[in-house]
């Protein structure tokens, strides 16, 4: 009955005046898509009125920035072992006492100016949580659709896994997968593919919310008559999940990955500090901070510390993004 | 009601089946059982006779039957890092990783739920605010920073508490216990605090939201135009209606507890079982992996179930099927 004016592009579907009414109320329920509401006064008026917000979105930006041009505003490059001194390890930062100019925040026990690392390494730290949690996206929205529309045996399967998988802690999870590919592939592990083993920890750990979400949409987007319409004229049920169903349930998924990605920034962070992710040559906030927690106890505080701060602020503000996109995607609160 | 608990205890049933077959996975085809037994000077022909032996060339029901019986019986198989039983290890880590987690327990229902009452009762006061910005650093924090934090001003800056390790322990029968010498208490306090900080978070943000929104009500209302003490009416009437979805979250939490006492572990070095797990983890110890994943599984599916039937028997509006997710 009530048709959605965004799905069917084609002219033939749009609502008589009727029921336009009734059609503004069925957009504000199915939530509408991002871009539309990019556009919406509602939306850039409340992000502005929003201090904290705006706040949180520059430091996120800050970071995001930094990390983006390590390469070209980073001081010293830490991977390359030309520059690296063993007699410029351990120093403090440069307004501490022992400090040297050179180095802003210090450096580390292999001489690695900590400021410089911190760039390079919210750059690894934001490549592992974005990677992960677009793989989580991807995995979680398929399955989710395919569960949402094809329903019967191939719906159940799929959403016991999830509850199943839904019992027990992303870390636990992300732990067991990682501790698998350990033994699976022990000796031949090199070094780069530890980020894509990571990316797959993550990414399996977080991809039951997708499914869930985009299933519960699905299922109801599936009986409406736009769907119905292409079906009968012989549409592939593939192509209508992709062209069809999916622009429609993608505006609750937005939110989630906000929100997934300061989770896959912790996780990532964590499994690094556990010594189960990245290596320490190529350093996260996560590996920094395991590194500094060793000179914790001889007092050399800015290696685990300034990496700390960042790690938070990231994810603090990252927080604090997906937490007003939520109330203004939210209709209900509006 | 009856059908209600069966048809759990069927989903919980079906979830440990499910478990134990991962954990099967992991420990026959991951892990190469032989491999870890024998030397690279043994041949061929040995090797063979020992998976005979083992029964490793049966149908692999058969061996996940085996496997399951096994593991009822609480055997696991033997370490491959210590070469010792997996049970024995967890045995003499087991008291470390519960005593951990029910002290953070108690330490986040004892702050957390009078923290969510006082702000929900005063909104606008500057102590709310500082408790509310507080709650959400704590809940943004990684666990494992705040423990670095935690160590790096009471154990290095003032050298107030010990930073790792459980102090003595005491032995009752076959339990070891920190919490009745000084040095263990001492112990404890920095790890269970930084465990504590995000259930306590969790728990006063929760507390606070069902208060304000019980507050509203109408009995409350009525309660108040009766002349009720202001006391009163906030504990006795509010508080309590309060305390049920909170009962369930924290029991659905402790499971998370003991999950995340694998990082707060490996921060304090504290002797438990999540450090093992983390070592496990580290070394490919597949033995050790897959016995804490069934351990802890039938952990939370006991705990799940258990809320689940406490629920119906709090709270009666909650009637079979009812329940969404």
């Amino acid at each position: 009955m009530s048709s959605s004016i965004r799905a069917s592009g084609s002219a033939d579907a749009r609502p008589d005046v009727m029921s336009a009414q009734q059609d503004i109320k069925s957009i504000k329920a199915d939530q509408p898509s991002p871009l539309a509401l990019f556009l919406d006064n509602d939306f850039v008026y409340s992000f502005w009125h929003s201090k904290i917000t705006v706040a949180a979105s520059l430091v996120a930006l800050l970071i995001v920035l930094g990390a983006v041009l390590a390469p070209w505003i980073a001081p010293h490059d830490p991977f390359d072992l030309k520059t690296l001194s063993l007699l410029d390890s351990n120093a403090p930062p440069a307004w501490a006492k022992g400090g040297d100019i050179r180095f802003l925040l210090g450096t580390d026990d292999q001489g690695r100016d900590v400021f410089s690392t911190i760039l390079y390494g919210s750059r690894l730290s934001l490549a592992v949580g974005l990677l992960s949690v677009v793989f989580a996206a991807a995995l979680g929205i398929t399955l989710g659709l395919i569960a949402g529309y094809a329903g019967g045996a191939v719906d159940t399967l799929i959403m016991r896994a999830a509850d199943v998988q839904l019992t027990f802690p992303a870390i636990l999870i992300a732990l067991l997968i990682d501790g698998t590919a350990h033994a699976l592939f022990g000796q031949y592990r090199e070094e780069s593919a530890t980020i894509w083993v990571l990316v797959l920890s993550i990414g399996l750990s977080f991809w039951v919310q997708y499914a869930r979400t985009v299933r519960s949409m699905t299922f109801v987007e599936r009986n409406k008559d736009y769907v119905l319409a292409a079906r009968l004229i012989g549409i592939r049920p593939s192509l209508i999940l992709v062209r069809h169903i999916l622009p429609n349930v993608i505006g609750p998924v937005l939110v989630i990955v906000t929100i997934n990605l300061a989770l896959a920034i912790i996780l990532e962070a964590t499994l690094s500090f556990l010594g189960v992710g990245l290596s320490p040559t190529q350093p996260s906030l996560g590996t920094m901070i395991r590194i500094g927690n060793n000179f914790l106890f001889s007092g050399e505080w800015w290696i685990a510390i300034f990496p700390g701060i960042t790690l938070a602020a990231l994810v603090l503000s990252v927080n604090l993004v997906g937490d007003w996109l939520r109330d203004a995607l939210n209709p209900k609160l509006r | 009601m009856l059908a209600f608990v069966l048809r759990r205890a069927a989903q919980a049933v079906l979830v440990m089946v499910v478990v134990a077959l991962i954990a099967f996975t992991l420990f026959r085809f991951v892990g190469d059982p032989v491999n870890q037994m024998v030397g690279i000077e043994t041949s061929a022909q040995e090797r063979e006779l020992l998976r005979q032996q083992l029964g490793l060339n049966d149908p692999v029901v058969v061996q996940f039957a085996r496997f399951i019986w096994a593991a009822a019986h609480l055997d696991f198989g033997a370490s491959y890092q210590f070469k010792q039983p997996v049970i024995d290890l967890f045995a003499e880590r087991f008291p470390a990783t519960i005593e951990l987690s029910i002290v953070s327990a108690l330490f986040s229902l004892l702050l957390g739920i009078p923290m969510g009452v006082y702000t929900a009762l005063h909104r606008d006061s500057w102590l709310s605010g500082i408790i509310l910005t507080v709650s959400l650093v704590g809940i943004s924090l990684p666990t494992f920073l705040i423990g670095i934090l935690l160590i790096y001003i009471f154990a290095v800056s003032l050298p107030w508490l010990p930073s790792f390790g459980r102090g003595d322990v005491i032995a009752l029968g076959f339990w070891t216990t920190g919490l009745l010498t000084k040095s263990g208490l001492r112990a404890i306090i920095l790890p269970a605090v930084t465990l504590a900080l995000f259930q306590m978070a969790l728990i006063m943000r929760l507390v606070r939201s069902e208060m304000i929104e019980v507050l509203r009500t109408d009995y409350i209302k009525f309660a108040r135009a009766r002349g009720l003490p202001n006391r009163l009416v906030n504990f006795g009437h509010a508080l309590k209606n309060t305390l049920v979805p909170v009962v369930t979250i924290v029991g659905l939490q402790f499971g998370s507890i003991i999950a995340f006492a694998i990082i707060t572990e490996t921060v304090f070095q504290w002797p438990g079982m999540g450090l093992l797990f983390l070592r496990a983890v580290q070394n490919a110890d597949i033995p050790i992996m897959s016995a804490y994943l069934l351990l802890v599984a039938a952990i939370f599916v006991l705990i799940n179930l258990v809320v689940d039937l406490l629920y119906v028997v709090v709270d009666p509006r909650i009637r079979i099927g009812g329940r969404s997710a």
